[in-house]
C-alpha cells in the first residue's frame, strides 16, 4: 500500500547498507491515475506532517493526560471500604447512577432539580475542585467530569439534607 | 556629476560623517551592500557596525566574525538546518554556541544581545555568557536544545558582580558630587537609577526550547535590585517557578512590556500579575482554569478590563472554555493571537471568542476551528495578515482537519492577508486558483496536506496548476512549501514565476531531475532548498553547481542522489561544505560505501572556513 513511498528507507535497520534491496526502483512517485483513495500515513511517515518536535510533545503531553483516565473514589456512608472508578466511561448521569447503584446494590431515585433525589435514603454526591460537597447532577455532565474529584454516596440523615430542597 | 567623480567625492568625507550616514542603515542587507562598494566603505562599515546576522553557524567561524565587526553589540545566529525541526537530523549534529561566546568573551566583545535560533546552548555557555558580558542585556533562545533552568539561574543573577564594581566606578568619579549631597544626609538612593536599569537583563525569552527542568529556583536568582526587565518569556519550561519571586519580580519592574507564563502558574497568580502590571503588552497566560463563578475569578476579569495595553496573547495550554469571557475585554484590541497550544478550547467556544477579535493582525489556531470557524474568521477579522492553522490530531485519524473551504473563505474575507501556513485534509486546484486570485499579496504560503501526496479532492489530479497559480498571481512571494501530489509542472512553474522566491520546502513531490532543474534554473533569489523522499538525482544536483554559492544551503533527503554525485559536488567546489549524515548504526565508515549507493541525507552549504572541526561520527564532510 505504502511501498511506493519507499518507507523503508526511512527504517532504522542493523546490518550493512546494500545487503538488502535498498536501490529504489525509479519509479517512485505513482502516477496520477493509480490514486483512488489518500492512505492515511500519519502514523507511519518519519518527520510527517512537518510539526515541531517542541509542538508535538506538547500535544503527546496533553494527550496522555486526557487519556489516562478519570479515576474517582466513591465511598458510600457505612460500607467498609471504598471503590473507584473512571467517569469517563460514563456517557451521562443515569449512566453513571445506574453503574453506582449496581456496584454498592441500592437504589438512589429519581433527580429533579427542586427537590434533589426522591424515593430513596441514598444521595449521590462529590467532592468538586474547590472541596466543596456538591449534590450530583445540578451542572452539565462535561463540567461535572471536569470537577469532580471523588463521589459520596450519603444516606440517612445527611442525605435528606443534601437531597431536599432549600 | 558622472560616477567616478561622485564617488572621489564620496571619498573625501571623513570617515565620521560616512558613519553617521551608515547609522541610518539598520537592515543587515543594506549593510552588506554598502560593503561591497569600495575599501574604504567596506572599512568604515564593519567598524561601525553593531548587529550582525550569521544565518548558518558554520558559514564563518567566531575569529573572522571579530576579526571583521570589532564593535559588534548584537548577534544572531542559527545553527541546524530547518528540517532538523522535524527530526530528520540526529541528535549531536552540532550547531554549538559555546565557541562563539567564549571567542567574544575573550576577544572583550562588548556583547549586549544575543539570538540564537536551533543552536545546542550548553549550561557552560550560558554560565560563560552571565559573566563576560558587563552590558548584556537581551537573550532570546528560538527552538534550542542542551540546558536546564540550572543555565537560566546564572542568567537571571549575571549582573549582581558586575554592578557592585559598576558602583564604585559610579561613585569615584562622580565624588565631587556626591560627597556634598552625602554631607547633606542624602544617600546611595540620589543616584539617578537608570544607570543601573542599563546594567541589568532587559530581555529574556524562551520560545519553544526543549528545556530540561530541574525544578530549581532560577526565578528567585533575579537580584532584588533587578529591575529592568522589559520582556520575560518562559511558557516553554515545563516545571513549577516560585510564584512569590515571580510576584515580586513583576512588582518590582515597571518597564516590564512582555510577560509569557508557563502553564504551571496558576490563574490566582496571573490575577495577582495583572495588578501589578496593568501595562503589559504583550501577555502569554499560564494556566487557565477555575471555577467561574468564584471570587479569584472577577478579581481577574477586573485586572483584566484594567489592562488596555494588552495588542498580543498567548498560552492556555491549561484552559477551561468557561473562563475565556474574562478575556473578551482585552480581545477588541489584540493584534495578535496565539491559540495553537489551547487544545482545550472548544470549537464553538473559539470562535465566540474570535468574534470579539475585530483587529487581529496574527492568528494562530487550531484546525479545531474547523471550515466554519474559519468562516466566522473572514467575516470578523479584516486586518489579517497571517494566518497559521496547525494539525490538533497528531496521533490519530480524526475528523477536526480543515479542508480548502476554509483557505478559500479565508482569502475572500480578508485582503490583507500576506502570510499563511496551513496543514488540512484536502485540497483543490480550484480552490488554490480562488486564492491565488483572492490575495496576490502572499509573501509566505506554506500548504501541508496531512497526506503528503493526497491528489485534488475533487478531480484526482496533481495540484500543479493550483500551486502554479499561486506563484503566478503572487509576484513578492518569498517563502513557498508545496505538498499533495504534484509532478514535475508544478516546478515548472515555480520557475517559470516565483522570481522572488528565496526558500522552497519540498515532500514527495516531482517525477525527474526536471524538477529540480527547473527551480535551479529559474528561482534566481534561492536561498535555501530544502527537500525530501522526491526522485531528484545527480544530473539535477550537478547542472549548476555554482548555483550553490549563491544560496545558504540546500537539503536533501531520501531522493535519488549518490555518493558519487556528492563527491563530484565536494571536489569541485571547494567553498561547500557538502555534510552526508549516516543514521547511527548505519555502515561503519567509507569502506562500505560505494558510489552508486544512494545518500540518506545530504546537507551542503557555503562556506568561507572550510569542513567543520566539531563534526560527529556520523558526519561526513566530504
Amino acid at each position: 500500500m505504502l511501498s511506493h513511498l519507499n518507507l523503508e528507507a526511512t527504517e532504522l535497520r542493523l546490518g550493512l547498507p546494500g545487503s538488502i534491496d535498498d536501490v529504489p526502483s525509479n519509479n517512485k512517485r505513482p502516477s496520477p491515475e493509480d490514486h483512488q483513495t489518500p492512505p492515511a500515513p500519519k502514523a507511519q511517515i518519519v518527520g510527517w506532517p512537518p510539526v515541531k518536535s517542541y509542538r508535538k510533545s506538547t500535544a503527546a503531553a496533553k494527550n496522555e493526560e486526557a487519556e489516562s483516565g478519570m479515576y474517582v473514589k466513591v465511598s458510600m456512608d457505612g460500607a467498609p471500604y471504598l471503590r473507584k472508578i473512571d467517569i469517563r466511561l460514563y456517557n451521562g448521569y443515569s449512566h453513571l447512577l445506574t453503574a453506582l447503584e449496581d456496584m454498592f446494590k441500592l437504589s438512589i431515585g429519581e433527580y429533579s432539580e427542586r427537590e434533589g433525589y426522591k424515593g430513596s435514603e441514598y444521595a449521590p454526591a462529590y467532592e468538586d475542585k474547590d472541596g466543596d460537597l456538591m449534590l450530583v447532577g445540578d451542572v452539565p455532565w462535561e463540567m461535572f467530569m471536569s470537577s469532580c474529584k471523588r463521589l459520596r454516596i450519603m444516606r440517612g440523615a445527611d442525605a435528606r439534607g443534601l437531597a431536599s430542597a432549600q | 556629476m558622472c560616477l567616478f567623480q561622485f564617488q572621489s567625492v564620496m571619498n573625501y568625507f571623513p570617515e565620521e560623517v560616512l558613519e553617521h550616514v551608515f547609522d541610518f542603515l539598520t537592515s543587515h542587507r543594506d549593510r552588506n551592500a554598502v560593503s561591497l562598494v569600495c575599501k574604504s566603505w567596506c572599512s568604515v562599515e564593519q567598524f561601525s557596525r553593531e548587529k550582525v546576522f550569521i544565518g548558518n553557524c558554520y558559514a564563518v567561524n567566531p575569529e573572522r566574525l571579530i576579526a571583521r565587526f570589532p564593535r559588534l553589540r548584537s548577534l544572531t545566529l542559527k545553527g541546524k538546518p530547518h528540517f532538523a525541526d522535524f527530526n530528520l537530523v540526529p541528535d549531536g549534529w552540532g550547531g554549538h554556541v559555546y565557541p562563539w561566546i567564549e571567542a567574544m568573551a575573550k576577544s572583550g566583545i562588548n556583547l549586549e544581545e544575543l539570538r540564537l535560533k536551533r543552536m545546542v546552548v550548553s549550561d557552560e555557555s550560558l554560565e560563560l555568557l552571565a559573566k563576560s558580558f558587563p552590558n548584556f542585556k537581551s537573550l532570546v533562545l528560538v527552538s534550542c536544545e542542551g540546558f536546564t533552568t540550572d543555565g537560566l539561574a546564572a542568567i537571571a543573577s549575571n549582573c549582581s558582580c558586575s554592578a557592585m564594581l559598576f558602583v564604585i566606578q559610579v561613585f569615584s568619579c562622580l565624588y565631587t558630587q556626591v560627597v556634598p549631597l552625602l554631607v547633606r544626609g542624602y544617600c546611595f538612593s540620589v543616584v539617578d537609577d537608570s544607570i543601573f536599569h542599563d546594567r541589568f537583563l532587559r530581555e529574556l525569552d524562551l520560545q519553544e526550547n526543549e528545556v530540561d527542568d530541574r525544578k530549581g529556583q532560577w526565578l528567585k536568582c533575579f537580584p532584588e535590585s533587578c529591575t529592568s526587565l522589559v520582556s520575560l518569556n518562559f511558557a516553554c519550561l515545563k516545571g513549577e517557578v516560585n510564584v512569590a519571586a515571580l510576584e515580586r519580580l513583576v512588582a518590582r519592574c515597571p518597564n516590564l512590556r512582555s510577560l509569557r507564563l508557563n502553564h504551571t502558574v496558576p490563574l490566582e497568580v496571573l490575577q495577582k500579575i495583572l495588578v501589578r502590571a496593568p501595562q503589559l503588552s504583550d501577555l502569554g497566560t499560564g494556566s487557565f482554569t477555575h471555577d467561574p463563578d468564584s471570587e479569584t475569578y472577577i478579581k481577574l476579569t477586573n485586572a483584566m478590563k484594567n489592562c488596555h495595553s494588552i495588542r498580543s496573547l498567548s498560552g492556555f495550554l491549561d484552559v477551561n472554555g468557561r473562563c475565556l469571557p474574562a478575556i473578551y475585554p482585552i480581545c477588541t484590541n489584540l493584534t495578535s493571537l496565539n491559540l495553537s497550544y489551547a487544545p482545550g478550547i472548544f470549537s464553538n467556544e473559539l470562535i465566540k471568542l474570535i468574534c470579539h477579535c475585530k483587529k487581529i493582525e496574527r492568528l494562530w489556531i487550531l484546525d479545531t476551528i474547523g471550515d466554519k470557524g474559519l468562516g466566522v474568521v473572514a467575516n470578523t477579522c479584516k486586518e489579517l495578515q497571517e494566518l497559521r492553522v496547525f494539525p490538533s490530531d497528531l496521533y490519530g485519524v480524526g475528523n477536526t482537519a480543515v479542508t480548502e473551504e476554509g483557505l478559500v473563505a479565508i482569502s475572500a474575507g480578508c485582503p490583507k492577508l500576506n502570510s499563511i501556513l496551513y496543514f488540512c485534509q484536502q485540497m483543490t486546484n480550484a480552490a488554490l486558483i480562488t486564492v491565488a486570485k483572492n490575495c496576490p499579496n502572499f509573501i509566505r504560503f506554506r500548504l501541508c496536506t496531512l497526506n503528503p501526496i493526497v491528489p485534488d479532492a475533487a478531480t484526482n489530479q496533481p495540484l500543479d496548476e493550483g500551486f502554479g497559480a499561486i506563484v503566478q498571481s503572487c509576484k513578492r512571494l518569498t517563502r513557498l512549501s508545496v505538498s499533495g501530489l504534484l509532478t514535475d509542472q508544478v516546478f515548472l512553474y515555480i520557475g517559470m514565476y516565483a522570481e522572488q522566491l528565496e526558500m522552497l520546502s519540498i515532500a514527495f513531490a516531482g517525477d525527474s531531475d526536471k524538477g529540480m532543474l527547473c527551480v535551479l534554473n529559474g528561482c534566481k533569489k534561492l536561498k535555501k532548498l530544502e527537500i525530501r523522499d522526491s526522485p531528484f538525482g545527480n544530473m539535477a544536483l550537478l547542472s549548476d553547481m555554482g548555483k550553490y554559492e549563491t544560496m545558504r544551503s540546500l537539503w536533501m533527503s531520501s531522493c535519488e542522489v549518490t555518493l558519487g554525485g556528492c563527491k563530484t559536488l565536494a571536489e569541485k567546489m571547494p567553498r561547500l561544505n557538502v555534510e552526508i549524515i549516516n543514521e547511527a548504526g548505519e555502515g561503519d565508515g567509507e569502506a562500505t560505501y560505494d558510489n552508486r549507493h544512494r545518500v540518506e541525507k545530504m546537507y551542503l552549504y557555503r562556506t568561507l572556513v572550510g569542513p567543520r572541526k566539531d563534526a560527529p561520527d556520523f558526519v561526513w564532510t566530504l
